[in-house]
């Protein structure tokens, strides 16, 4: 079955090329979408890419929520439509309340650009196979430092919507890609994914508040810690990384998963969510 | 012609790394007893007569500031 | 010092005035006028001969800032002329906005590298933004699309706050515009340096890439054809930047001048960059040119000149963001984001509309003419006397003046380079006491200790005294003197750099910054197509070297550049140059300049390289001194395919480490004499262009039959620095031996040119020794990788008292009596937490 990923270009986005050139890379077909569009109709699954939309002067991602093409992107949101916002992408999905929280500048004051290992959490989140548990991704931000109130906290992890943390220190890059056209990643090793589609579906279905007890608590339990270890490397509260709205379908990271697809950088970690979600579009 | 001034600061309890790097170097440069350093901004807007402050606050809920982080005062220059 | 403007005017070449009636300043009123601008009582007579009467208000700020030596290289064009800039390969030398070549399968790469030193050290941040947009400008001017930059950097030493200011503010201006732009910054060198800190260097470079049938040139042509401009509004910013910041002497003054920096938007330039690639593309623009220093001045008159034709503006149609600007405030002003097109009439819509889709102002501002004239009005004047400037184009860059300054061999140079090495390295080095604080280091310590010592007290004592060493106790004044020049803040990790920096956006990063040499894959990401061919890129310069020796420190700084490229594996195709210096009318600066074009032109010519492109930037003094002479080399290679890319890192236990080149008893311009000694002093490495050649040749061989597990060059700080790299890279041990019946001082810590680094699996190793013996380069097996320790036995034969050449003798290591007493040994963690952490720690972290 054919799917379509639509990348949305806002003016000052940079990071829509990568996108699209990974997803080509990968085998899928994706177009972009012009910010001034006020429909997505043709798309299985819509990207915002990274970037600075309007140069981020005011705040990130404030001015392209406004954005004609973001009323479609809503509506796609309600109706369940899977949406990933990479990095400045996530500033817009926070901006826009398809996600909750805020993302404020990295505790340093530094720009940070260099690859993270980070944890995958057990969440309701449709862009991520469970079996996968660690990755490195290349982080490439200014405002990453995720904060929300404790109730949203709390509830975020609860409903088992923290998809990705920093930390997991020493991990290689965990996926090794299922095709292995162009450059293989030489240093990969560990993680053989399984075909898990199935069990993707299943978590998912299954994946309501309380269904998971254990991962839950040991998130809330992370989450309540005062004496939680940050090893977020721009602050971010409770170490978060990535998180997805209560359904799973909307997702947002700080992370690029599009920069480590073919491996020309030695990692491949990235393909996994792009994999997923084509994995899911195929087998609606 | 109307003028405001926009403050926009960090909300209560919302972390401020600008503010609290700026309170730090203070305290490096030997200014004792600086309890708190806020970084915010500074917005002058310059509207119409009819530009009243109601709509200038739904301006900064909608769009210059954020509600989530941000708090906002806003003040009508005479 | 009396130079004769020459006065080389030919009237009858000079095409007739279209206004009548202008109105000329008053004579006194001119020639004083002209002085605080800036020009020579001489030039003035010539811009008078020029224009055939006095010229107009306006005219006399176009002539200041086009004769200025920022924009007329007056006191360099006749050096300038020995560098090689055609070969196979070169689409486009010097004279455009950035040089291109070819680098295979129809692909082209525009780069150049250009200053932007003294608005950064008035304000760091925005100074250096808006050198890195500058040169992108230049850059997609051409019609290539950026894919790269690099920045090469120096400042003064990292103890004083006003330079850390400086180079945070820098890094931050540099990251903030190339990561907002989506243009990754792939590589670069910095420096600490005394020389420095009166005048920071900040020499950005860009690299872009396009299809050699985009290639675009600034020629205006067709008259009746529209010149419109793009971009960002035009205010009052950098109004005479070119001229007061870049062509005169810095002092006190300096923070007075602060109004002249201009402000980046880096936004307004990521619309730039789409919406003239997609304008070229579709073939809607005749020429296209940015606005850089002297503004729509320069830009204009260089578009008219270069196609032969006139250019008619009026300043009215400018777009501007302040009141009341007057016509020659809005043609100098150096707002940035804009852009220049000649646009045919029938085309104007689908530009219009283009630029309306990506919300980018344009706007007519005057028209292509036929007269060879270059006239400004200002229609807010009456219609009779709306002509505010009436030039000949091409007569007013033509015409420019050119100098030959006296030049004079400096006596330092002779003093410096005969100084004896050998007393002073008989003396005990002395670890800087903030190096050895934040460093861990102290004097006493047995090597494996030294990791632990961090004890407030010992700091305290080092802080207080300096940590020195008896030069009876050799083992620990060498493991501490490692271990402090891996910490040093011109050897250790740049990663506190480069990690603010997106150095990895458009998908292509092979090679991330830290190695040799960046690697670049080619290709259109997300828009077109992909190859496996790569461009490799550095820059490097040495001021050291030059300072003691400014033509064999040039020739030094493009045989680093080379080798880094043939580290990675890649064949050197092009340079750019920013040629750095003090001010050129003094004749001991002036042979230093001199000497350094002649250094870098024979060796360019020796390797066949072509210079496509570059800038000069003088007056970079300070109170009256000068910065060190450096020629930074902006060096950029290909790859057949990006997979035979050699990394730095050591990859494979097991692997055989090899040295290919020799090591000399030379420490001349070292760093480990300026960091243990503070002494510049000696003569920089002696270098061998044939060994040079050979020496690259064969790496770059064994890179490209797949026979090399890593590949680093030896450079600052010498042998030892470059095996531990190769082991904080690898994240692997290495056990070698050092038998090169040197000192141990110079076999670890000697800076001796054309020497790399590698290592091969002991299958491959056979074949690679062949290549070896086929360039008939010297070599030594050195050890074999492996373990968490990087072990050296630097002892290797040396008989007490036995050393080097008999200039260099020294007797520093003579306790060579039992073998232990050059041994080193450092725990990778230890390696890692010196080299990694120190740029930090130097910054205050």
């Amino acid at each position: 079955m054919s799917f379509r990923f639509g990348v949305v270009v806002f003016p000052g986005s940079n990071c829509e090329q990568d996108v699209v050139y990974a997803l080509d890379y990968l085998g899928y077909t994706a177009d972009y979408v012009w910010h001034q569009d006020h429909s997505l109709a043709g798309c299985d699954a819509v990207i915002l890419p990274g970037g600075f939309s309007y140069g981020d002067y005011l705040r990130c991602g404030a001015i392209a929520r406004f954005s004609p093409i973001m009323e479609a992107v809503v509506r796609f949101a309600q109706d369940g439509g899977p949406i990933m916002g990479i990095c400045n992408g996530f500033q817009v999905l926070t901006e826009a309340h398809l996600l909750p929280g805020a993302l404020i500048r990295n505790k340093g004051l530094k720009f940070l650009c260099r690859e993270v290992p980070l944890r995958v959490e057990q969440s309701v989140c449709q862009w991520l196979k469970p079996t996968t548990q660690t990755l490195r991704l290349p982080i490439n931000h200014n405002e990453g430092n995720y904060r929300c109130d404790a109730a949203t906290l709390k509830s975020l992890v609860d409903n088992c919507q923290v998809v990705l943390r920093y930390g997991a220190p020493d991990c290689a890059p965990g996926y090794v890609p299922e095709r292995a056209p162009g450059y293989v990643p030489e240093r990969a090793s560990g993680y053989v994914p399984e075909r898990a589609s199935e069990r993707v579906s299943e978590r998912v279905a299954g994946g309501a508040p309380g269904s998971m007890p254990s991962s839950a608590s040991d998130a809330a339990g992370l989450a309540g810690a005062a004496g939680t270890a940050e090893v977020a490397p721009n602050g971010a509260l409770d170490n978060i990384a990535g998180i997805c709205n209560r359904e799973g379908n909307v997702f947002g990271l700080m992370p690029h998963p599009e920069r480590v697809c073919d491996g020309i950088s030695g990692n491949s970690d990235g393909i996994v969510f792009f994999e997923t979600i084509a994995q899911r579009l195929c087998a609606v | 012609m109307r003028k405001y001034n926009l403050y926009i600061t960090a909300k209560k309890g919302i972390f401020d790394p600008a503010g609290a790097t700026a309170q730090s170097a203070l305290d490096n440069l030997g200014f004792a007893g600086v309890n708190s350093v806020k970084i915010g901004k500074l917005i002058e807007l310059e509207t119409a007569d009819e530009v009243n402050t109601d709509m200038v606050e739904t301006m900064c809920k909608k769009l210059l500031a954020n509600p989530i982080i941000e708090d906002f005062r806003i003040e009508e220059v005479q | 010092m009396s130079q004769d403007a020459p006065d080389l005017i030919d009237q009858s070449a000079i095409p007739a005035p279209v206004a009548e009636g202008i109105e000329s300043l008053e004579p006194e009123l001119a020639r004083e006028l002209a002085v605080q601008l800036g020009l020579k009582p001489e030039e003035f007579d010539n811009v008078v001969r020029v224009q055939g009467r006095l010229p107009s208000l306006t005219e006399l700020y176009i002539y200041s800032l086009m004769w200025s030596e920022h924009c007329s290289y007056k006191h360099s064009k006749k050096q300038l002329r020995k560098f090689t800039s055609s070969g196979t390969g070169v689409l486009q030398g010097p004279g455009e906005n950035a040089g291109v070549i070819s680098v295979g399968d129809g692909w082209a790469v525009a780069f150049k590298m250009e200053s932007h030193n003294h608005p950064s050290a008035i304000e760091p941040f925005e100074g250096a933004a808006t050198g890195v947009g500058g040169i992108i400008r230049d850059i997609f001017t051409m019609g290539a699309r950026p894919i790269a930059c690099l920045d090469s950097l120096r400042f003064g030493t990292l103890d004083k706050p006003r330079q850390r200011y400086l180079f945070d503010g820098a890094v931050a201006g540099i990251g903030a515009y190339g990561n907002c732009l989506g243009v990754p910054t792939v590589g670069g060198e910095v420096y600490f340096e005394q020389a420095y800190e009166g005048n920071c260097l900040i020499n950005a470079m860009a690299v872009g890439l396009m299809r050699e049938s985009e290639l675009t040139r600034a020629v205006g042509s067709g008259p009746g054809n529209h010149v419109v401009l793009l971009g960002s509004s035009t205010g009052r910013d950098g109004i005479g930047g070119a001229s007061v910041l870049a062509s005169q002497e810095f002092d006190e003054a300096a923070e007075d001048k602060r109004p002249a920096v201009q402000v980046g938007d880096p936004f307004e330039e990521k619309l730039l960059i789409e919406v003239c690639l997609e304008l070229l593309k579709q073939g809607k623009f005749v020429a296209l040119g940015d606005l850089g220093a002297a503004g729509l001045t320069s830009s204009a008159s260089e578009m008219a000149s270069r196609g032969g034709v006139g250019i008619d503006i009026d300043v009215h149609q400018v777009p501007q963001r302040e009141d009341g600007m007057q016509a020659f405030e809005i043609m100098v002003s150096e707002s940035q984001e804009r852009m220049l097109a000649v646009v045919e009439p029938a085309d104007w819509p689908d530009v219009q509309a283009v630029c309306e889709r990506w919300d980018v102002t344009c706007t007519i501002i005057g028209t292509i003419t036929d007269t060879g004239r270059f006239v400004v009005r200002d229609s807010r004047l009456p219609a009779s006397a709306d002509i505010v400037a009436d030039m000949p184009a091409e007569m007013l860059a033509a015409s420019a003046p050119e100098y030959d300054p006296i030049s004079r061999r400096p006596t330092y140079l002779d003093e410096l380079q005969n100084y004896d090495l050998s007393v002073l390295l008989s003396t005990p080095p002395r670890i800087p006491p903030t190096l050895a604080r934040y460093a861990g280091l102290n004097a006493s310590a047995e090597p494996s200790k030294v990791a632990e010592s961090t004890a407030a007290a010992e700091s305290d004592k080092i802080a207080k005294t300096g940590a020195a060493f008896s030069p009876t106790s050799p083992s620990s004044s060498l493991a501490v003197c490692a271990r402090a020049l891996l910490a040093s803040p011109n050897i250790c990790s740049r990663a506190w750099i480069w990690q603010q920096y997106d150095h990895q956006v458009m998908n292509n990063t092979v090679i991330l910054p830290g190695a040799d040499a960046a690697v670049l894959r080619i290709g259109d990401t997300g828009r077109g197509q992909m190859s496996r061919r790569g461009i490799a890129m550095s820059t490097d310069c040495n001021g050291r070297y030059c300072y003691l020796d400014p033509y064999r420190g040039a020739q030094l700084a493009l045989a680093e550049a080379t080798r880094n490229l043939a580290c990675v594996g890649a064949e050197p195709a092009a340079i750019t140059d920013c040629l750095n210096f003090g001010n050129p009318e003094k004749p001991e600066v002036f042979y230093t300049f001199e000497r350094a074009v002649s250094g870098l032109a024979d060796a360019c010519e020796f390797f066949g390289i072509p210079v496509i492109s570059g800038n000069v930037s003088f007056y970079n003094e300070s109170f009256g001194n000068a910065i060190y002479p450096t020629p930074a080399i902006g060096i950029v290679g290909t790859l057949e395919d990006v997979a035979q890319a050699v990394g730095l890192g050591f990859k494979q236990a097991g692997d055989v480490v090899l040295l290919i080149g020799e090591t000399n008893a030379e420490l001349g311009g070292s760093e480990y004499l300026k960091l243990f000694y503070d002494v510049v002093a000696g003569c920089p490495p002696a270098l061998d262009l044939e060994v040079e050649a050979a020496v690259q040749a064969a790496v770059r061989e064994g890179g490209q039959h797949g026979l090399l597990a890593s590949a680093h060059d030896c450079s600052e700080g010498g042998l030892f620095v470059t095996l531990a790299e190769c082991c904080i890279a690898g994240n692997l041990g290495a056990s070698v031996v050092l038998d090169d019946n040197l000192d141990a001082v110079f076999s670890l810590f000697a800076e001796s040119a054309s020497r790399i680094v590698v290592s091969s699996s002991p299958e491959q190793v056979d074949k690679l020794l062949d290549i070896l013996a086929k360039y008939e380069v010297p070599y030594a097996v050195l050890g074999e990788v492996g373990g968490s320790l990087l072990s050296i036995d630097a002892d290797g034969r040396v008989e007490t008292g036995v050393t080097g050449d008999a200039t260099n003798t020294t007797t520093i290591a003579t306790a060579g009596d039992t073998a232990s007493a050059a041994q080193l040994e450092i725990p990778l963690d230890e390696l890692h937490r010196l080299y990694n952490d120190s740029l930090a720690q130097a910054m205050g972290a």
